[in-house]
Order: structure tokens, then C-alpha cells, then sequence
């Protein structure tokens, strides 16, 4: 079974790595100093299990885990992090709170091998605790996102609008856009309300983008972005953005 | 002062009833007896309101306790000097007529007693409420202050315990190194808490096995440069103001970039003020997902301000990838 250490702390990793060696059959194929790093490894090792620090260098560990395809099974380590914490407790996901005892570190391994033996509950569990991290305040005032091996940190005062793309959607900076595997609802949820609206069922705008909605037909309007780009805006979306807007 | 006014007032009485026709003796003994009396009713009222104050909603009560003393104090004075003063066939009549004008004189002087005595009991009571107020003010500033200064990072604390965890198995004598460091850093902040200021040096020794705790975490990316002029040392400083700084420092520092850093400290004098400077790099790419100047640093100014009614004692600035915090220490001599 191949396994994934993330953590800044190199004494953080020797601890896990020490009480991995009791283990039959665990093999650590990497060890990472920050998400980066991290991200790199998953894709190039495809690893069964990670052990994963929140707090890192640049991107935390619930951001590196959104640039994730394949989710291995993740038991995050962390030293003190009340939200994180209270996200775990509330997806059922197994983590240790710094510093564990061999003891606890066993137990984790062993939760973890009976649910691998059920199936992929584990990727749906942390799909629902990125939702419920990405929820805490000071969180999502930033954006990160991955455009083949290179990652970006996207404040979302840059994102000028998204639009549903299949399981994908597409965020609109000024120049490019980026793919992240996320719903529209997720989106419509995390981004602070006041700066972004949701238009349509497939599109979000970030409000200070705005300069002027247009009549198209009869009882139908589009919005128009300042860069120009004309955004559909549904019947209910028209009447509730004219109610933010006050007009 | 109150005798000589009082001689002032019998004398006064003494030269009017004479002028109205009594002998130069009758004149004195009136005058003397009914000042005497007079006085002795004053002190009477202000006794009686030094064991019982109405409360202000019956200010009506005074007015009527004073009209009450005074017809009494009329009612005494006819009969003491009736039974005083002997001579003069026609004195009694000159008394019985002028019964009057003493009523309505001892009337507004006892008034006037009863006003003052209220006043002074009114500016007494604020004084007192004021006195109280600025106690509680003081309490809940200390108390403040306590606070502040007591901000340890459950994050700091738990991380080095787990890093002596990982020691432990490879390394015991670098475990119990930094164990003996934690110790020494925990009981630095417990012991300096009840002091106002602290030399500077001692507060660099307290910060060195701050940085030591880090560097064992860190040390991999972390390099710290201490610059502290010599004449700055015996300078005071309010105690546990430079870790937090610090702390904000390596934090954002090694959270902000995924390179090696360096954390410069400095102290010099400018202005007369002590100086201390912290710089750490930041990225201006992730910048604007750092958390504003974190909760560390607006309680260091919180403490700063409490401490010298000052808002202006700590700067910070951003010169091209590095973050700059100073902070100036008013040196109270």
C-alpha cells in the first residue's frame, strides 16, 4: 500500500514515518514539504493513503486537496485548528491531533484499512469536508487553481464571472480562464454574497464587473460585463439582482 | 475662621440693637446669646444630616427641617433672654416685637446651612462615584492588559510538543533540550507577567529561546539575523511585546512563501525612542489572502495603546517583498 506524508515540519514526518515502520506493508513513496509538492507526488504516485497537515506554506492542506482528481484516502494530522477540526467531526473524517501516540496512530490505520475494504466512502466523505472547510470564515478570499503542472493562487476579486462547464466550471479571470471540478452551488454557497450573484443557472458574476443590464426580448435581459461579454440573466435572476442592486 | 465670623455676626447684632435703642450691655448679651444659640442650631442640622442624608427626590424634607429648627430656635431664644436679661423695664416688649425678624433671619441661615450641607454631600457622593468608576476602569484595563500579554499560540505550543515527540525516538538529548527550552520560554511568560517593563536584554533572552523552539521546528528553511545595538540593552521595554511580533513574522514568513527565509531583528535609538524592528518577506501574489495584519499584531497595538495612550507607536510597512514592523518605546524615566 503506498502511502503520502505532507507536512512542513520534517520532525512532524519523522514521527509518522517511525510509527509507519511497525506496519506490514505500508510503504511511504514520498514525503512533502507543502501542497505543491503534494499535488506533484499524487499525481506522479497515485498513493492509497495520505497523511495530510492543514496548516502549510502557500496553499493549506484543504486547498491542495481541491486540486486533486484521483482523492486517495487522506487522515489529516493537525496541531491545533478549531474549524478544521469541527469539519472533520462533521464528515467523519479520521485525524490526529499533534502530538498522537503510536497507539492513536495505530487505531488510524486500522479505521482506514476496514473502510477501504467498503469502498470509496472516504472520497465522498472529503469531498463533503472541502465544502464544509471551505465554508469557515477568512477562508475564500483566494481561489486555487491548476492549469496542467502549474498552480495558481486566484483571489476572487480577480474571477469576473464563472459558468457551469459539465462536472466542471470555468472561472474568468481577465486574461484565461481556469477549469475547477466544482458545482455552481458550491460557488454560489462560498463566495461572499454581496460581491458575487448568480445570474443564471449557469452563470455567476462578480458584481463590480457590472455595468449595465439590457433589455434582449420581451421580458428577457442579459447583463453586460465591463469587458463587454454579454451574461444570460434568468427571469428570477433579473428581479433578484435588481433587489441587490436597489434599483 | 468660624469664630471670628461668628464674633463678626454678634457684634454686628450688638451695634444694630444698640442703634435701635438698647444699652451698650443689653445690646451685647442679645447679640451673644442669640448668635450662641443661632450657631448651636447650624451644628445641630449638620449633625443630624451627617447621620441621616434624604435621598434627592425629597430635597423638601431640608426646606421643612430647617423652618421646624428655626421656629423652635425663635420659641428658645424669647424665653432664654426673657429669663437672661433683667434690666431695662422696656425690653421685653422690644423682644416680643422683634420676634419676627429674628424668626426670618434664623430662618435663611439655617436654610443656607441646610443648602451647603447638601452640596457639599452631592459633591461628595460624585466625587466618591468617580473614585469608583476609575477603579473599575483600571481593572478592566489590567485585566486587558493580562490578556494581551498572555496570547501564547496553542498552534506554537502543540507543534514543538510534537516535535519533541519526533526527538524523542532518534534524538533524546535534543528532546530534553528542547524540552528544558519550552520550559524556560513558559515560565518567562508566566513570571514577567506582573511587570510593567523589562530591560531589553532580558527580553531578548526570553525571545532567543523562542527563536531556538523555532529553529529546531523550522531550521531547514528559517535563518534569523538579531542585530541589537549595545546602548539599546539596558533600555526598557514592556515585557512579551517582541515574541508576538516575532511569532507574526515567522509565521506569515514561512506560510506566505515556500522558499527559505530570513527574519531580521534590530533595535537602534531614533527620536529618543527605543526602536525594534522585525522584517520578514512576504509574496505580493498570495498577499491578498493573508489574513489583514493577523490578530497579533492589532493586539500588540492594543497593549501599546493602553499602556501609553498612544496610537502611533507601531508602524508597519511593506518595501518590496519585505513586510517591516517598528515599534517605538517611549522611555519613561
Amino acid at each position: 500500500m503506498k502511502i503520502i506524508v505532507i507536512d512542513d515540519e520534517p520532525l512532524a514526518r519523522l514521527v509518522v514515518l517511525e510509527y509507519i515502520q511497525s506496519h506490514q506493508g505500508l510503504e511511504v513513496v514520498a514525503e512533502c514539504n507543502d501542497g505543491f509538492q503534494g499535488v506533484k507526488a499524487i499525481i506522479q504516485h497515485k498513493p492509497d493513503l495520505i497523511f495530510l497537515d492543514i496548516q502549510m506554506p502557500k496553499i493549506n492542506g484543504f486547498e491542495m486537496l481541491e486540486l486533486v482528481d484521483v482523492m486517495p484516502a487522506v487522515i489529516f494530522t493537525t496541531a491545533f485548528d478549531e474549524y478544521a477540526i469541527k469539519a472533520f467531526e462533521s464528515n467523519a473524517i479520521d485525524y490526529l491531533l499533534k502530538p498522537f501516540s503510536k497507539e492513536r496512530f495505530d487505531l488510524a490505520i486500522e479505521k482506514y484499512k476496514t473502510k477501504s475494504v467498503n469502498g470509496s466512502l472516504a472520497e465522498k466523505n472529503v469531498q463533503s469536508l472541502l465544502e464544509t472547510a471551505a465554508k469557515q470564515p477568512d477562508d475564500k478570499n483566494r481561489i486555487v487553481v491548476k492549469n496542467g503542472s502549474d498552480i495558481r493562487i486566484v483571489p476572487v476579486q480577480d474571477v469576473m464571472y464563472i459558468e457551469a462547464y459539465d462536472d466542471y466550471v470555468k472561472l474568468f479571470t481577465k486574461d484565461t480562464y481556469y477549469l475547477k471540478k466544482k458545482t455552481m452551488s458550491y460557488y454560489e454557497q462560498v463566495l461572499d454574497s454581496s460581491k458575487f450573484f448568480r445570474t443564471h443557472r449557469s452563470y455567476i458574476i462578480n458584481l463590480q464587473e457590472l455595468t449595465k443590464i439590457e433589455p434582449l426580448e420581451k421580458n428577457t435581459y442579459i447583463a453586460i460585463l465591463k469587458n463587454g461579454k454579454k451574461i444570460p440573466l434568468s427571469r428570477t435572476g433579473y428581479t433578484k439582482l435588481k433587489e441587490t442592486l436597489g434599483v | 475662621m468660624y469664630l471670628a465670623w461668628w464674633m463678626f455676626w454678634s457684634f454686628t447684632q450688638t451695634f444694630v440693637l444698640h442703634r435701635l435703642g438698647l444699652s451698650w450691655q443689653v445690646a451685647l448679651i442679645d447679640g451673644i446669646i442669640s448668635n450662641a444659640l443661632l450657631g448651636f442650631f447650624c451644628f445641630v442640622s449638620i449633625a443630624i444630616f451627617y447621620y441621616y442624608q434624604p435621598g434627592n427626590n425629597n430635597r423638601g424634607y431640608r426646606f421643612i427641617f430647617a423652618l421646624g429648627l428655626a421656629i423652635f430656635y425663635t420659641i428658645m431664644l424669647r424665653f432664654v433672654l426673657n429669663y437672661v436679661i433683667t434690666t431695662g423695664e422696656d425690653y421685653p416688649s422690644f423682644l416680643l416685637n422683634s420676634m419676627p425678624v429674628r424668626f426670618i433671619v434664623s430662618l435663611l441661615v439655617l436654610s443656607f446651612v441646610t443648602l451647603l450641607n447638601w452640596m457639599w454631600n452631592l459633591l461628595k457622593d460624585q466625587k466618591e462615584q468617580e473614585q469608583r468608576r476609575n477603579n473599575a476602569e483600571q481593572l478592566v484595563k489590567d485585566a486587558e492588559l493580562a490578556r494581551l500579554r498572555q496570547q501564547l499560540q496553542p498552534h506554537f505550543l502543540f507543534n514543538s510538543l510534537n516535535s519533541i515527540s519526533a526527538l524523542a525516538g532518534s534524538k533524546p538529548n535534543e528532546a530534553r533540550k528542547m524540552i528544558q527550552q519550552l520550559s524556560d520560554f513558559l515560565r518567562g511568560t508566566l513570571k514577567k507577567d506582573d511587570q510593567q517593563s523589562v530591560e531589553l536584554h532580558e527580553e531578548l533572552e526570553h525571545l532567543k529561546l523562542y527563536l531556538e523552539i523555532e529553529k529546531v521546528r523550522f531550521g531547514h528553511r528559517l535563518e534569523i539575523n538579531v542585530n541589537f545595538e549595545e546602548e539599546t540593552l539596558p533600555m526598557h521595554i514592556p515585557p512579551l511585546l517582541l515574541q508576538p511580533i516575532v511569532e507574526n513574522a515567522i509565521k506569515f514568513g514561512l506560510y506566505d512563501t515556500i522558499d527559505e527565509i530570513t527574519i531580521s531583528i534590530s533595535s537602534y535609538i531614533k527620536d529618543g525612542l527605543l526602536h525594534v524592528q522585525v522584517k520578514n518577506p512576504f509574496d505580493h501574489e498570495t498577499q491578498s489572502a493573508n489574513r489583514g495584519t493577523g490578530f497579533g499584531l492589532s493586539s500588540i497595538k492594543r497593549r501599546l495603546f493602553l499602556l501609553y495612550a498612544r496610537n502611533d507607536l507601531m508602524i508597519t510597512e511593506k518595501k518590496e517583498n519585505q513586510f517591516i514592523t517598528t515599534l517605538r518605546i517611549p522611555q519613561i524615566k
